[in-house]
């Protein structure tokens, strides 16, 4: 999903990374009331974790496999304004470092990935959430419910760009239903694998996830006592 | 951990483009870049000689071509979308060998592989003559947000921990006879990222109180300046001038 150099005119180029610029801006403010002073090594530490779990190969079947976005999976575990800084962070290192993805593409790609990917991810979120009983369990199907509507959503917010300053003459209603149809079936697969990982989370340290931080705030304390025989034996 | 302290695109080198200021080689390869992008893809003699720039470059930079190309497999997956470019484009045929393909979609393909091309080596030579540490100093002087640096700096900084910590996990994995080859395995890679998040979580909070017993007040203290000699701005402007007559000819041509 790396948009390269050269696949978009420049001012749509310059358009978008304008936006980005804005939307990195705000996250910078917002992210400090997520996190405070912790936000610089805790919001580079999950930037680290999202590059490092984009390596991670889910097998797909017959030879193939693919791997996490993290745009959702980010929103979930540590809230929309951390998670945009995360992902912007990883592609300008990706970018900058590694060549995967355009500079002038960079705008480009923190607007697809940072900010469509994961503000739909997380408002898909708080929707589901808001639907589902409030328990911790219901965290997990909230999220693959997000991570499945973001990855078509940000490819449509693609076709979108296209449509304003793409370089060839692709007839837009099959480029659309062509990105549609291909990131629907991503999308499945990025549900699965950040329904798996925010479980895994959610099993071990709740309070972790940014997520399930309201839903723990409602849950009573119990106190299970063990049966008498038993502390007697 | 007991790795070396470049990264992995890191060539060590003492070349007058190694020794450059990271913000002069960020604003002299921006410049080229959009400048590229910038240059009507009919010209087709333009980008030959932004490629001859470009080898000059990486021929004064002392960079095998070897290494460079070796890594330009980051662009595979879009050289495929660009060779299925002139099969879905619209507009008049033309014939291409065996095949009738859209002359539009011909073009298009040629500029994007052109550019998209043009592109990651550009960003490769970057990568390959910049320590990370200078690549962070050169952001904060164009004026990157701090937060921004510092976050990125901790990423950067982190970066092979958090990868070497998976590649850990993978061998405990593999060691207990764990092999991924179908759907199902994906719950045992599910738990091994969120294992995985657990830990890179835990370590931020880590470094965080490591940084606040040194005294962290918001700000990382400055070490190292990365001043910029007149001669090195010439240097620097070289690239970006050549490119510049070579996209005004190309456009008024």
């Amino acid at each position: 999903m790396h948009v390269p150099d050269g696949f978009l005119d420049v001012p749509t180029s310059v358009g978008t990374a304008v936006v980005a610029a804005t939307g990195v801006g705000l996250a910078l403010r917002g992210a400090r009331r997520e996190l405070d002073d912790r936000t610089a090594p805790l919001a580079g530490l999950v930037a680290a974790f999202v590059f490092a779990a984009q390596m991670l190969n889910f097998p797909v079947g017959a030879g193939t496999s693919g791997h996490l976005l993290g745009g959702a999976l980010a929103a979930v575990l540590v809230g929309p304004w951390t998670a945009t800084l995360s992902i912007a962070v990883v592609l300008l290192v990706q970018g900058l470092l590694f060549a995967d993805g355009g500079l002038t593409a960079l705008g480009t790609n923190v607007t697809l990935m940072g900010l469509v990917g994961v503000w739909t991810g997380w408002l898909v979120f708080r929707t589901v959430q808001g639907l589902l009983p409030k328990r911790v369990s219901m965290v997990v199907p909230a999220a693959a419910v997000a991570a499945f509507v973001s990855v078509p959503v940000a490819a449509l917010a693609f076709t979108g760009l296209y449509a304003v300053g793409g370089q060839a003459p692709i007839p837009l209603g099959s480029l659309a239903t062509a990105m549609l149809g291909w990131h629907t079936l991503i999308g499945l697969g990025e549900a699965a694998i950040t329904g798996l990982v925010v479980s895994a989370v959610v099993a071990v340290r709740p309070d972790l996830v940014h997520g399930a931080r309201r839903v723990l705030a409602t849950r009573k304390l119990v106190v299970v006592r063990p049966e008498r025989d038993e502390v007697a034996a | 951990m007991g790795a070396g302290h470049g990264h992995q695109l890191h060539f060590h080198g003492h070349s007058p483009v190694h020794r450059m200021p990271a913000h002069l080689k960020l604003l002299s390869l921006l410049s080229f870049i959009v400048l590229v992008v910038a240059t009507p893809r009919e010209q087709y003699w333009a980008f030959v000689v932004y490629a001859l720039l470009l080898a000059g470059v990486v021929a004064i930079s002392g960079v095998p071509a070897g290494y460079l190309l070796r890594r330009m497999v980051v662009e595979v997956p879009f050289v495929v979308f660009a060779a299925l470019m002139p099969f879905v484009a619209t507009g008049p045929r033309v014939q291409v060998g065996p095949f009738t393909v859209s002359e539009a979609g011909l073009l298009a393909a040629w500029g994007l592989l052109a550019k998209g091309t043009l592109g990651v080596l550009a960003s490769l030579t970057l990568g390959a003559t910049t320590e990370p540490r200078d690549l962070l100093l050169g952001l904060e002087r164009l004026r990157l947000p701090h937060q921004l640096v510092q976050i990125m700096g901790f990423m950067m900084r982190y970066l092979e921990v958090v990868t070497d910590e998976l590649r850990r996990m993978r061998i405990a994995r593999e060691s207990r006879g764990f092999t991924a080859t179908s759907v199902r395995a994906w719950p045992a890679l599910g738990s091994t990222a969120g294992a995985l998040f657990i830990r890179s979580y835990e370590r931020g909070e880590r470094i965080h109180l490591a940084m606040l017993s040194r005294g962290y007040n918001g700000r990382l203290p400055v070490t190292h300046q990365a001043a910029a000699t007149p001669a090195q701005w010439a240097q620097a402007g070289i690239l970006p001038a050549l490119a510049l007559a070579t996209a005004v000819l190309a456009v008024a041509l």
